[in-house]
């Protein structure tokens, strides 16, 4: 099946984490009350950084994982269809 | 304890859903034949398989009930992990996968029919596919009153104009048509995908809030010397029911919860097992479980934990209202035991027990912490993380459901009765039809049982009993049939039968302290009081699995053997077991078993 799981997963990270963390960054300056609850710490901006870096991680070996099983198939696929 | 969600909050779920949806639309055109939509063409890498193995029991009951238990009964609730999940995950990939892979079973009750015959096949599949739908159903009624109690969907369907008691029923449909949705177009592998991008949410959203709640109380020594007494050790006390928070003694804890109830739930429900027959190779089949093992040890942190934090931390007063973002402090908060409110009559008085104390409502352990310390913007992910989890639950059951219905019940049953009156070819294309049907017809019962669930609770109990006691001599009947060549059809069956009607009586005649005859027990008479309902539980289950046992094995000498011949394969005497000799010693399952095992073991030492 050449759909990589890591893929979506990777995607999914990306764009929450990218949205938790622009937000973190803007209510720093304009809305800092909002993380008394959280112990005074900006756990949207931390907690976004860390999804990106994962969700990056997960897109990069996923998609790499695809393109190493496209390659050899490409050539496998050509000299099937030599065959048939 | 309405919460005022802000818009970044729904963005961030109306993503996720977007992707799981999105995951079923990606799959939708693999799916061309019967293997691929139930058995995902037996090509899932042993990782996501052991992801999704756990995944799919990360459902409602699982993180709401487990840290309700931890604000109940302390650390010791790691038991259900550290003695009772990690040896039968163990046990299950390493002894008995060979058989549930390597006889190429579609599902359990299959193997049954391999080993053994059919009525008992049809025993097995029959309760399985009912509990399934059932226990779906349930955790969709727990999710919606959930959704209700925090108010999620209050501002949605205010502005579409419908009045606020459609909220409920906009949960139950939006949950099952998006559950529907992924399992219908893209089978098994779109619930197996989706587990693990569940499992990756929901560590993303409980972990700040076990951070953020230990950094509050002041790490594990302050967490442990802000709760009651006993609430930082598993082991101690465990000699005498009344000398710890479980009130169970070591036997009933060992025998029952260690290993009847555990090794039968992880090596005999397909709805797990059913994710590691969908691997790729038969060491990947192996492997999941063991895989799973190793996030599973770790869970206890991030859901048992945050019960503990909510118990810890201080009850609101009245005179805390003003603060905290203007939120009034009910009566029901104020009696109640950390973050833990008191439970609700439904005329807005407090509930109190027989004692006059107030009754508290554990299962708010949870969304009360996440409310207590998540920003808008983290909270969303919270809570999609807790909406990730009842999805995965139910979308394990629903699929374990589409496999048992379309070849343990119609394939075995109803096809041959059905084309003598209307004849057809059944084709592999129809198998996928009705796979495609189950799936929509199991989300309809689903939907129809939460409303059941709704109107009366005690149905719902008294059919959870009536599985329990169906589930709890499985297990004899299994390690009899892997390990026991001459165990015989009749053997089995009629074990099963008097393992049931054994769990029937020990039910009937023995009451949990504090109680009133009847669903919670001494239905007939009450011979025995136990300390509390989960020791009950446990002798009911120990005294199944040893009535099954012992009748299995006389009825078995008193009937015909199956020669060996027909065995091979299903048996562990009669196959060979050397599958991974060309692997070297450090990547064959037995390894990574062993280190599963020393690490749990490794676990209950530094928590005793």
């Amino acid at each position: 099946m050449n759909l990589d799981i890591r893929v979506p997963i990777g995607m999914l990270f990306l764009s929450l984490g990218g949205l938790l963390a622009g937000f973190g960054a803007v209510t720093h300056f304009t809305n800092p009350a909002l993380y008394a609850r959280s112990l005074g710490v900006n756990v949207n901006l931390w907690w976004g950084l860390v999804m990106i870096a994962f969700g990056a991680a997960m897109y990069y070996y996923g998609r790499r994982a695809v393109a190493a099983q496209a390659d050899p198939s490409e050539s496998t696929s050509t000299s099937t269809s030599l065959e048939a | 304890m309405h919460t005022s969600l802000a818009w970044i909050d729904y963005l961030i779920m109306v993503i996720y859903f977007a992707f799981v949806l999105g995951i079923g639309f990606a799959l939708k055109r693999f799916m061309k034949t019967s293997t691929d939509f139930f058995l995902s063409g037996r090509s899932i890498p042993a990782w996501v398989a052991g992801l999704a193995f756990i995944s799919a029991n990360l459902g409602a009951q699982e993180v709401i009930g487990m840290a309700a238990s931890g604000a109940k009964y302390g650390i010791s609730t790691a038991h259900f992990y550290w003695l009772g999940a990690i040896p039968a995950m163990a046990f299950v990939g390493l002894f008995m996968m060979p058989f549930y892979y390597g006889s190429r079973a579609r599902s359990v009750p299959e193997y049954l029919r391999l080993r053994f015959d059919e009525k008992t096949r049809g025993l097995n599949a029959i309760s399985f596919a009912a509990m399934t739908v059932f226990s779906s159903g349930a955790s969709m009624y727990v999710m919606a009153k959930l959704i209700v109690t925090l108010g999620i969907f209050d501002p949605v369907v205010e502005a579409m104009g419908m009045p606020p008691s459609y909220v409920f029923h906009l949960s139950i449909l939006v949950s099952a048509l998006i559950t529907l949705g992924y399992v219908y177009l893209g089978g098994l592998t779109s619930a197996i995908y989706n587990e693990v991008l569940q499992f990756f949410l929901i560590v993303a959203g409980f972990f700040p809030l076990v951070w953020l709640g230990m950094r509050n109380v002041g790490g594990w020594e302050g967490l442990i010397a802000k709760c009651p007494p006993g609430f930082g050790h598993a082991w101690k006390g465990m000699t005498n029911p009344e000398t710890n928070p479980l009130g169970v003694e070591v036997i009933g804890l060992a025998m029952g919860l260690g290993f009847v109830l555990s090794f039968g739930y992880w090596c005999t429900d397909f709805l797990v097992v059913q994710r590691a027959m969908a691997a790729d190779s038969m060491t990947s089949a192996r492997r999941t479980p063991l895989i799973a093992a190793v996030p599973k040890m770790i869970f206890p942190f991030l859901v048992i934990l945050p019960g503990l934090i909510a118990v810890a931390l201080p009850t609101p007063t009245a005179a805390d209202a003003p603060e905290a973002g203007s939120q009034v402090v009910s009566e029901a908060e104020t009696m109640g035991r950390g973050l833990i409110p008191a439970k609700v009559k439904a005329d807005g008085s407090v509930e109190l027990d027989s004692a006059g104390k107030p009754v508290l409502d554990y299962d708010l352990a949870i969304p009360r912490l996440l409310i207590h310390y998540f920003p808008t913007g983290l909270l969303g992910l919270g809570l999609t993380a807790l909406l990730a989890s009842f999805m995965s639950g139910m979308a394990g059951n629903i699929t374990a459901f589409n496999t048992v219905w379309t070849f343990d019940i119609y394939q075995a049953y109803l096809q041959k009765p059905i084309q003598k009156v209307i004849p057809f070819q059944a084709t592999d294309k129809h198998y996928l039809w009705m796979g495609h049907f189950a799936t929509l017809a199991g989300t309809v019962v689903s939907v129809a049982a939460a409303y059941v669930a709704a109107q009366f609770n005690n149905i719902m109990e008294l059919l959870q009993l009536v599985f329990a006691f169906v589930n709890a001599p499985l297990l004899a009947t299994f390690l009899l049939g892997m390990f026991w060549k001459r165990a015989t059809a009749n053997g089995a069956f009629y074990g099963l039968l008097s393992g049931i009607l054994a769990a029937t009586a020990h039910h009937a005649l023995t009451l949990p302290m504090g109680s009133a005859s009847g669903v919670k027990g001494a239905w007939i008479a009450n011979l025995h009081e136990y300390r509390s309902e989960m020791a009950q539980n446990f002798w009911t289950a120990i005294w199944a699995f040893g009535v099954c046992f012992v009748v299995s094995i006389v009825v078995s000498f008193l009937t015909r053997p199956r020669p060996d011949d027909e065995l091979r394969g299903l048996v562990y005497s009669l196959t060979k077991h050397d599958v991974e000799h060309g692997l070297p010693w450090y990547r064959k399952p037995e390894t990574l078993g062993v280190v599963v095992v020393l690490m749990s073991i490794a676990l209950n030492i530094i928590f005793r």
